[in-house]
């Protein structure tokens, strides 16, 4: 049951030959089983999510089922979900229960989903690695000394270790797509406005985005199009007809399907900086597509190597402003002493936030400053136009960007966590996408030393149904994605 | 002696008269329970977004087109980042490089003439909540109260040019700028409420001189008394200051209402960095051409327009065209009154609008909106005294009978009272020969050449008929009896 797809499990509950309350069991079990050595879980909530499975499997019995009902889906613990603890990893919100579903949870549960559980995450999804969390780290199922990358790492561990048949995510600067590509899923940022972000705990406002992580493209095809869709209290919502990104991926296109598409390989994703390991990977993967029909092209992204330095910049300078109601005043933590109000805020910051939240504040602060606004904040803007103007350009050449998620694979605990430099460059390749607004996933594509490694994909903006055919095809005649960590067996 | 001129500009926040916040759907309503009107918006729970509320900018449009300024077809909604708890996001949604009103200009009276005070800008945001402090309320003992009520409730900055050079001139500004604002119904104008509050910019040199000096900037002045108050005393603060050879630094005070004076809040050195920047939440606010249009064909005619309109065709003097445009209510009510009454009588239309209606309604203290003598109702009333149907006085009388309700017309209440003033020569003639053969001493006093006698035989006359006797008629038969 726990290697079947969603479309298989969907089946199973259709037919009748599984419950919903069976399956959340057997997930939930699982949980309790594996979670402790993971931490991949903040909450678990085992009466609220059976009554879930019961309203599904009654749902189920009137015949009044779509492709999620019933299905258990863990949820990263930055989606505010009505009568559940929220708390995005941080010990400013150790103690919020939302009293309002996110656009995206309330999605999930019209469509009958069961809400199996929320996910650690990176504090306020500001890291790469999973350990800034209040929390406590989350560890890779693939190797347990390891990380399973961040910010999405407690949802990336759990559908890793099949914990939870899919999970939501959500992505800043390679959130979803790096854990995707250090645990060997498939995970997808969509087109920014794609995603409703109304009740997404905001980290960098003009940057995030909410996705699937999940075992298949096929799976991230399923979860899309529940997640995706316009959304009247989220400005930046995109008002475009609802689509079925399912719908190229069940066409026959014979033995060459990808016939005629180009593939653009950037000179600067396979460069000094990436693991020469995962670059052979990537080159395979490459020459797999090219038997796929692909052709590919040389293109070049001259702006990229500014891409993390005016992340920096942006990410930070709008955290800065979107954590500024974390006060003590009306909701969250609130320190125990205090002589007055600058007092009582000061030791709420101080104590409620960790050290790279509080780092990323004071970046952001400084950025936006008088006299500092023009230098850091505006550049960094300007850079960003840059960036998207690449990306405009190369998908002139080509339809899609190949190239590596993540320069490593899962590297130790600890490792990184001294130096935010070079923590900030294992998302060198992905922070561009975000930059631009573009639509990218994650896919396995091998392993090195036994670890897995990622080819991410980069669309031009709505191409999202593309992008997860293009993974889909690949992985129909692959095997890399359905490698699962051992010690999580079925029912063993 | 050296001559000083201050320099005056004023920032008014106006709150628009939307029936939901800007960015979050609650109700605005004035007085609810505290924190009943906030929503998980206003409150800023984790994830909550803004969506803007379209009526918000339309109020800004109407706004733009009446002071005939530029609508940006392009603005910038931007955070302004400081911490109170007042303030649930740490940041006030505001505008602030590129506002959606630019230019423009008000005229206000100075003098003879009238004298243009130009706009900067006026630009959209939000409010902040209030903060009720110990002693405010039975409920705060050792703590401060938040009430989340008005946080989001929308709110247009209008900024002048420092056009100004007196309390007076600043005061005249602000009334002008009060009647606009609800002449064109974007903001209900109540001071009380907060609904319309200033705060001035006032500085001083030596006459002649081109140069600025340096401003302090007075906050919420609430009243127009005030905003004279505090500008005369702080004008005469900074030249006090000078004089004696000080100087003045950058500031803003508060007016205290108490002693009439203003004092310190804070310097520029403690100013607060407030860290603009574009708000990403909020795309940036596209004004199409044709929405512009919209607005300005459903845009009333403005004060001035009217005013010239009034004097031209019904012939008004000035004072009584601008008297009858200081509200569109009043305006209105005018006009509606000539329409019924007749254009020929717009003069009588203009003393009972300026006169007896606005006596009564001051004596009662209610609004021209919420007179109980319709426009309708006084038009027709006008209407019988034109024709001869109604004196003076007992046009009163029916005015005071419709305004207590008593009647639905002005014809029902004359024909319910047989009120109709008494013209017919036959019947005057035998009520005079009665009131003559009871009044011999004063015809004797009339015959002696007193000709005060006259005046009381024809008092006399009005009082047998109870004042329905046309009076005029009266004193023609009593001369031609008498003569």
């Amino acid at each position: 049951m726990i290697e079947r797809s969603l479309r298989e499990i969907a089946s199973s509950l259709a037919e009748r030959r599984i419950s919903s309350v069976e399956l959340t069991r057997l997930y939930l079990d699982r949980i309790a089983r594996h979670n402790p050595a993971l931490n991949a879980f903040i909450t678990i909530d085992e009466e609220a999510s059976l009554a879930q499975a019961r309203a599904a499997d009654e749902r189920l019995r009137r015949g009044d089922a779509g492709p999620l009902t019933g299905i258990p889906i863990a949820h990263k613990d930055i989606f505010c979900s009505e009568g559940w603890l929220t708390t995005c990893g941080s010990r400013m919100l150790a103690n919020f229960v939302s009293p309002y579903d996110a656009s995206v949870i309330a999605r999930f549960r019209a469509a009958g989903a069961v809400l199996l559980g929320k996910t650690n995450m990176d504090e306020f999804a500001m890291g790469s690695s999973n350990e800034t969390s209040f929390f406590g780290p989350v560890r890779n199922p693939w190797d347990l000394t390891r990380v399973p990358g961040g910010s999405s790492g407690g949802s990336a561990a759990a559908v890793a270790a099949r914990l939870a048949p899919a999970a939501t995510g959500t992505d800043t600067g390679g959130s979803i797509r790096q854990p995707a590509a250090l645990c060997n899923l498939t995970g997808m940022k969509p087109t920014y406005g794609v995603v409703s972000r109304y009740g997404m705990i905001a980290f960098a406002s003009s940057l995030d985005q909410g996705g699937p992580l999940a075992r298949s493209a096929e799976d991230c095809a399923v979860m899309l199009s529940a997640m995706a869709g316009f959304d009247d209290r989220d400005s930046t919502s995109l008002d475009r007809p609802a689509e079925d990104f399912f719908r190229d991926l069940v066409s026959d296109r014979g033995s060459r399907p990808l016939s005629g598409l180009r593939i653009g390989l950037p000179a600067e994703f396979f460069d000094a900086g990436c693991d020469r390991e995962i670059i052979e990977l990537v080159d395979a993967a490459v020459a797999d597509y090219r038997r796929l029909g692909a052709e590919t092209v040389s293109i070049s992204l001259p702006n990229m190597r500014l891409s993390v330095p005016a992340y920096y910049v942006i990410a930070p300078a709008e955290a800065s402003s979107n954590l500024a109601r974390f006060d003590g005043v009306r909701y969250g933590y609130r320190a125990a002493e205090y002589h007055d109000l600058i007092d009582m805020y000061r030791k709420t910051r101080a104590q409620g936030f960790g050290a790279e939240v509080k780092r990323r504040i004071l970046i952001g602060t400084y950025v936006l400053s008088h006299g500092y606004y023009d230098a850091y904040y505006l550049q960094a803007q300007r850079i960003r136009r840059l960036i998207a103007n690449d990306f405009a350009e190369a998908f002139r050449q080509c339809d899609v960007i190949a190239g590596p998620t993540s320069p490593t694979t899962a590297f130790r605990l600890g490792e990184k966590a001294a130096d935010p430099v070079q923590m900030y460059l294992s998302d060198i390749y992905t922070i561009a996408v975000n930059l631009a607004g573009l639509p990218a996933v994650s896919i396995p594509c091998g392993f090195a030393a036994g670890l897995p490694a990622g080819l991410q994909l980069i669309g031009n903006y709505f191409t999202e149904a593309r992008l997860l055919d293009v993974a889909h095809r690949y992985q129909m005649v692959t095997g890399w994605h359905l490698q699962h960590p051992r010690g999580f067996d079925s029912e063993d | 002696m050296q001559q000083w001129e201050a320099v005056i500009g004023i920032e008014t926040h106006a709150q628009l008269a939307t029936q939901a916040k800007i960015f979050s759907g609650s109700p605005i309503a004035f007085g609810a329970e505290p924190n009943l009107q906030a929503n998980a918006i206003d409150i800023a729970l984790p994830g909550v977004l803004p969506v803007l509320n379209r009526a918000a900018v339309e109020c800004a449009i109407r706004f733009g087109l009446a002071v005939g300024g530029k609508i940006a077809p392009r603005s910038v909604f931007a955070r302004k980042n400081y911490f109170y708890p007042d303030l649930p996001k740490g940041y006030q949604i505001s505008q602030y490089e590129l506002p959606v009103v630019v230019g423009g200009s008000l005229l206000i009276p100075a003098g003879e003439s009238d004298k243009e005070i130009r706009l900067t800008r006026a630009h959209l945001e939000e409010d902040a909540g209030k903060s009720l402090h110990e002693g405010a309320g039975q409920h705060f003992r050792g703590c401060s109260g938040i009430d989340l009520n008005r946080a989001g409730t929308p709110l247009l900055e209008i900024v002048s040019e420092p056009d100004m050079r007196s309390a007076i001139e600043a005061v005249a500004y602000a009334k002008a700028l009060h009647a606009l604002v609800r002449w064109i119904g974007i903001c209900d104008g109540n001071m009380q409420e907060g609904s319309f509050r200033c705060d001035a910019n006032v500085s001083v040199r030596p006459a002649g001189r081109q140069e600025f000096g340096t401003r302090r900037e007075i906050k919420n002045l609430n009243s127009f008394r005030f905003l004279q108050q505090a500008i005369d005393y702080e004008i005469q603060w900074q030249i006090a200051t000078l004089e004696d050879g000080g100087r003045i630094g950058q500031a803003t005070v508060l007016f205290d209402p108490e002693t009439g004076e203003t004092r310190s809040m804070r310097s520029k050195e403690d100013a607060h960095d407030y860290r603009y920047f574009p708000d990403p939440d909020l795309l940036p606010l596209v004004i199409e051409e044709s929405w512009i249009a919209e607005i300005r064909a459903q845009l009333p005619e403005l004060p001035a327009a009217k005013r010239e309109r009034l004097i031209a065709d019904y012939g008004l003097p000035a004072y009584d065209a601008k008297v009858l445009t200081a509200s569109l209510d009043i305006a209105k009510y005018f006009e509606t009154a000539v329409t019924v009454a007749g254009a020929a009588h717009a003069k009588t239309c203009a003393n009972w609008v300026m006169v007896d209606l606005a006596a009564r309604l001051n004596r009662e203290g209610r609004e021209i909106g919420e007179s109980p003598v319709s426009a309708q109702q006084l038009g027709s009333l006008i209407a019988r005294i034109a024709d001869g149907t109604l004196s003076t006085s007992l046009a009163r009388e029916v005015f005071d009978a419709l305004w207590t309700g008593q009647g639905a017309s002005a014809d029902e209440v004359i024909a319910a009272r047989g009120l109709q003033q008494i013209s017919d020569s036959t019947e005057l003639e035998k009520l005079i020969d009665d009131v003559l053969s009871g009044s011999a001493s004063l015809v004797a006093e009339f015959r002696s050449g007193k000709e005060k006698a006259f005046n009381a035989l024809v008092g006399q006359t009005m009082k047998a008929t109870r004042g329905k006797a046309n009076p005029q008629r009266v004193s023609e038969l009593l001369r031609r009896k008498l003569g």
